[in-house]
């Protein structure tokens, strides 16, 4: 059986990409990925900040949630606007 | 219904006489429009604020706003919607964001406007950094829950 290799487009925003000094990451895998999973393989051995909210693209998501190949995972820390 | 992210300053109140002449098919058909107004203060957490920055998640904020927009739909009978929210650069006493819905009747005018903008404040992907007169500088962590003082 032929396994899809995917490819996923990874976002950081506010405090979250200062702190991690980045704004976006690639990351690709060849076994179903959470988003848990996709921080872990962007960011090694940095811990998910409490309180980080996560979006695959571009609406909002628990960790456990699969990606699909080709999604955009954005992580970033509570919002502020208004 | 228009939604949109403005870098530079806009003034409100010419805004919502530009969309009801221009965008607005509904003259004769709306008895209320409820507006929210969020202007910069120069005083955030004991703190004398210079300049904000705001950034966001473009694509994002404006779906969401859209999914805002929608479910006001789905529980409130309104004609039309108009948001507005700067990013940049805002300097106290700037308007930051700009809420509009009109409906026949106040009560749907009302109770949709304010279901938008607390949504906006909890939900869309903006965030506020501060420049402070003593020139530190510092992220806005949390919105309030709108109060200055709940009276019990």
């Amino acid at each position: 059986m032929v396994q899809t290799i995917m490819s996923i487009k990874v976002r950081y925003f506010a405090s979250l990409k200062e702190t991690i000094g980045k704004s976006e990451d690639e990351v690709s895998g060849e076994r179903t990925l959470s988003v848990s999973d996709v921080w872990r393989l962007a960011n090694q051995s940095t811990e998910l900040p409490e309180n980080i909210l996560a979006a695959v693209n571009m609406d909002y998501v628990g960790l456990d949630t699969n990606v699909n190949d080709g999604d955009e995972v954005a992580f970033f820390p509570p919002v502020t606007g208004g | 219904m228009q939604i949109r992210i403005c870098p530079e300053e806009f003034d409100p109140f010419h805004e919502i006489q530009a969309f009801q002449n221009t965008a607005l098919d509904k003259a004769g058909k709306y008895g209320a429009t409820s507006i929210f107004v969020g202007t910069m203060r120069d005083l955030n957490d004991d703190k004398d604020v210079e300049v904000m920055t705001l950034e966001h998640y473009e694509g994002m904020t404006e779906k969401q706003l859209g999914i805002f927009v929608s479910e006001a739909q789905q529980q409130w009978q309104i004609l039309d919607a108009l948001i507005l929210h700067r990013v940049g650069k805002i300097l106290p006493d700037q308007t930051i964001v700009l809420v509009v819905v009109w409906a026949s009747h106040r009560g749907d005018a009302f109770d949709a406007c304010r279901y938008i903008i607390e949504a906006l404040k909890s939900k869309a992907p903006f965030w506020k950094k501060e420049k402070l007169t003593s020139k530190e500088e510092r992220w806005v962590t949390k919105n309030t829950d709108g109060y200055l003082q709940k009276n019990n």
